[in-house]
């Protein structure tokens, strides 16, 4: 029971820290709107008259929850990979030898993460109202927040996984272009995921995202490919895997 | 009472001993200097007692517990002035002791006072609120002083605490790093480059090179083994003249790359 009481307060901390360094970085905040409110305007206006044209009704219906998914993933898999700036500023040291267990360490720095990606994904929402995004039914539209959520802890935690193992920033670009990038593309956030290739559906099936997509979507504009109780279980799963998966990677760090 | 105990540490990087065999005890409420030129293995040694790297072999107690075993205990035993920075820059001097007060599991009541009093001692009581990235070095290091005793540690580990810093501020940080030895008997482990320093605050000495401990004892010991005058004089006729290479490591490399890019 101390331990519980011990072990929340470490992870509240850390939670806190990660909440205040975003709430201070303005630079951050409006550099991280500007890439989903580009692909909103840009992909939305560009490709809407065609998408209409081909059957596929209001493009922007489609295409806003896809936006609010990829800022989330954005976000927090830079805030994950984190860790690498600890690490330079020596920050990291600090919290290594502090006497509890490193996986609250973790826990307590991806929950902030966290936290931070599903608000940047909210405040996408809200410029994609502005651009015309109307979600089917006002109501339901805050169930969106349980897929949101669960895409940004795991690939927060995805995030600190990959920067627990890596020295430098050197490996930045690569993770950039062939992992997030390919995520984020081949999630169906983009196009209908009905008549593709069997091959590119297959990488789809195989990424996770695609599934906070696919939940997101169903939920904001009535439009699915998976069904709600798949996405959820695959979501979870992932969830914890990426979770696990980062805590123990987290514990080995030496510095 | 032995606090600390050593024997037959090694450590190797890549079949590269860093540190080879040493063997060492440091009494309790001791002044314990660790010196060596670059590269001696100071630092990797420090890492290993605070739980930062794993030894390849041999045995540590650091209050009685082992740092691959009883993680924890050792962790809530020691302070640590690290050699570089290791502050978070966007929080302020407030944040950065009472996030420390936290995982430490210092009640908030004392961790309150705690921090309101050393603040003071080390004069940044106006600067409470300020946020780190605008404190000078000097500045920093006397936060990160504070931070190291805030949990009442039996032990504090400083590696090359006062680099780059001012006489004024080195006198300052030292009085009261003597004060807090005599007073709470705190036992001082550090590692210095400022030979005189050694020779004024230290009990007793080791002097590490190429990862292995060429001498031990206190300051007149290893002055009259050498016949020199100055402790300077020991060092360089123990270690010889050879300057030291030192490997840059990924930190270093990345640090270079962050000043680059903050331009």
């Amino acid at each position: 029971m101390e331990k519980i009481k011990k072990y929340s307060k470490v992870i509240y901390i850390l939670w806190l820290r990660q909440l205040k360094r975003y709430s201070r970085s303005r630079a951050r905040m409006v550099g991280s709107l500007a890439q989903p409110t580009l692909f909103l305007v840009a992909m939305g206006f560009g490709f809407g008259p065609i998408f209409q044209k081909a059957g596929g009704g209001n493009y922007i219906q489609f295409l806003a929850p896809g936006i609010i998914a990829m800022s989330i993933i954005f976000t927090a898999m830079f805030g994950g990979m984190e860790v690498i700036y600890d690490r330079q500023f020596g920050f990291l040291k600090e919290t290594l030898v502090a006497p509890v267990p490193r996986w609250t360490i973790m826990l307590g720095r991806t929950l902030g993460g966290a936290t931070v990606s599903t608000a940047q994904g909210l405040v996408v929402f809200f410029i994609a109202l502005l651009v015309g995004f109307r979600p089917e039914n006002i109501f339901t539209a805050p169930l969106a927040l349980i897929y949101m959520a669960l895409i940004a802890t795991s690939f927060t935690a995805l995030g600190t996984a990959i920067a627990s193992t890596m020295e430098d920033m050197q490996a930045f670009p690569l993770v950039m272009n062939f992992l997030i990038m390919p995520l984020f593309f081949l999630s169906g956030a983009l196009f209908p995921l009905t008549g593709l290739p069997k091959a590119i559906q297959l990488i789809i099936r195989i990424n996770p995202l695609s599934y906070g997509v696919d939940g997101i979507r169903g939920i904001l504009s009535h439009q699915m490919h998976f069904t709600f109780h798949t996405d959820l279980f695959i979501l979870l799963a992932f969830t914890l895997a990426t979770l696990a998966a980062g805590s123990y990677l987290f514990s080995k760090i030496e510095v | 009472m032995n606090i600390i105990t050593v024997k037959n540490l090694v450590k190797k990087f890549d079949d590269r001993p860093a540190v080879d065999d040493i063997s060492f005890d440091v009494k309790k409420g001791e002044i314990f200097a660790f010196l060596g030129p670059n590269g001696a293995g100071k630092t990797t040694t420090i890492k290993m007692f605070t739980t930062l790297l794993k030894p390849t072999s041999g045995q540590i107690l650091i209050n009685g517990f082992d740092p691959t075993t009883n993680s924890d205990d050792v962790r809530q035993s020691f302070g640590i002035i690290f050699q570089d920075p290791s502050l978070d820059d966007e929080l302020t001097a407030f944040e950065n002791l009472e996030f420390h007060g936290v995982l430490y599991n210092v009640p908030k009541k004392i961790r309150r006072a705690r921090i309101e009093e050393l603040l003071k001692i080390v004069e940044l009581e106006k600067r409470r609120d300020d946020l780190v990235k605008e404190f000078s070095g000097g500045m920093k290091r006397r936060l990160e002083i504070a931070r190291g005793l805030l949990h009442h540690p039996q032990i504090i580990f400083l590696d090359e605490p006062t680099l780059g810093l001012d006489p004024q501020t080195r006198n300052h940080l030292w009085s009261y790093i003597k004060d807090m030895n005599q007073k709470e008997g705190i036992t001082v482990f550090f590692s210095t480059h400022y030979m005189e320093e050694a020779d004024r605050m230290s009990d007793r000495i080791a002097i590490i090179d190429n990862g292995k401990i060429v001498a031990e004892g206190t300051a007149e010991k290893l002055k009259a083994d050498t016949a020199s005058a100055t402790l300077e004089d020991a060092f360089l006729k123990l270690t010889g003249k050879a300057i030291r290479e030192e490997g840059a490591n990924a930190v270093d490399k990345l640090r270079t790359m962050g000043r680059i890019w903050r331009r």
